[in-house]
């Protein structure tokens, strides 16, 4: 009764200590910082406005967004995307129109308008930026996606 | 009646002042009714004038706050009579008698709430679209002269978009609607902007 006890606590204590030792070696994308303290480095991201826009590296990546989104409200009732994006104004505007999927709503059936579940754009598509990866790797996309 | 004949009696005859007193007084009488009539229509354009009324506190000047043209990097500001009151004097002068119905509906609680305000949105913002369109966009081109830009450092969407638009007939409010408060409901202008089921 009195040896399982024991080992317990020792686990315990061992625990405790190795993940101490693991704790250490952990580093957040938001660098060695006190929870309670401000991120050290905050650099607001330049959007890329003047480049070609970026293509996808996998096949159900939402387009990227090649130009400046600041101030582009999107609510209940008004989008600013699709002043220009909507089928009823890319024309004119010389934009990309947005995709058949986003007529569907979640039970698939297809309306005359976009989907409220698609409305708000920038819940997928963000704006082309100098982002490096936040983490190394070797990704690269499939052969028959890649330009 | 004898009172306003004798005014009148007095008018048709020459003052016996001497001449030039009545041309220096008259001239000092004419800077200083002139300069306090300028000088108070200046205090009706400022900003904070614009703001002493909580509809457009509360309301534009808190959307506006969000906007290009109250921050940016270079400080360069447009405050609110910059856009909505023309530089021009004559032009000046009607939009500041036109300024007498907002007073009316100021007295009238018309936009008091920000629920009232928000349901007067599409008439107050077409009201504004049509009236930029008709002056071609003057107020814009107080600053924004398509004549002075260098399409070749603008980005690539501005740099075409302004040059087949200029070639269109276009003018700014055009395509640069609510670039400085929020947009009314497209609900009724263009449902295809607005989540719906469409029609």
């Amino acid at each position: 009764m009195k040896k399982p006890f024991v080992m317990g606590i020792l686990l315990a204590l061992a625990m405790g200590v190795m993940s101490q030792a693991y704790a250490d070696q952990v580093k957040s994308l938001r660098g060695a910082n006190d929870l309670d303290a401000p991120s050290n480095k905050v650099v607001i991201k330049k959007t890329q406005e003047g480049r070609e826009p970026i293509a996808r590296d996998y096949v159900q990546q939402p387009p990227l967004i090649p130009h400046k989104v600041e101030g582009y409200t999107i609510n209940l009732k008004f989008n600013k995307c699709l002043t220009c994006h909507s089928w009823a104004n890319y024309k004119e505007a010389g934009a990309t129109k947005i995709s058949q999927t986003h007529f569907a709503d979640r039970e698939m059936s297809v309306h005359a308008n976009v989907a409220a579940r698609r409305y708000f754009c920038t819940q997928c598509h963000v704006p082309q930026a100098d982002a490096q990866p936040l983490v190394e790797n070797t990704f690269t996309p499939v052969e028959t996606i890649r330009h | 009646m004898s009172k306003i004949n004798s005014i009148l009696e007095k008018l048709k005859r020459p003052s016996a002042a001497s001449l030039g007193s009545l041309l220096i007084g008259g001239f000092v009488a004419g800077i200083i009714f002139w300069g306090g009539f300028n000088t108070a229509m200046e205090a009706t354009n400022q900003e904070s004038f614009c703001i002493s009324c909580h509809e457009m506190r509360v309301n534009v000047y808190e959307e506006y706050k969000n906007t290009i043209h109250y921050s940016n990097r270079t400080g360069v500001r447009a405050t609110c009579p910059d856009c909505h009151v023309p530089k021009e004097w004559v032009h000046k002068i009607v939009r500041k008698i036109q300024a007498s119905n907002e007073l009316l509906h100021k007295a009238l609680g018309s936009v008091d709430t920000p629920e009232k305000f928000e349901a007067k949105r599409l008439k107050l913002a077409q009201n504004v679209w049509k009236t930029m369109k008709k002056t071609d966009s003057r107020e814009c081109r107080n600053c924004h002269d398509f004549e002075s830009m260098d399409y070749t450092k603008q980005q690539r969407r501005a740099m075409k978009n302004h040059s087949v638009g200029f070639d269109d007939g276009k003018t700014c409010i055009d395509c640069h609607k609510g670039i400085a408060h929020s947009l009314p409901s497209m609900y009724e202008v263009d449902p295809s902007a607005v989540v719906g089921v469409g029609k």
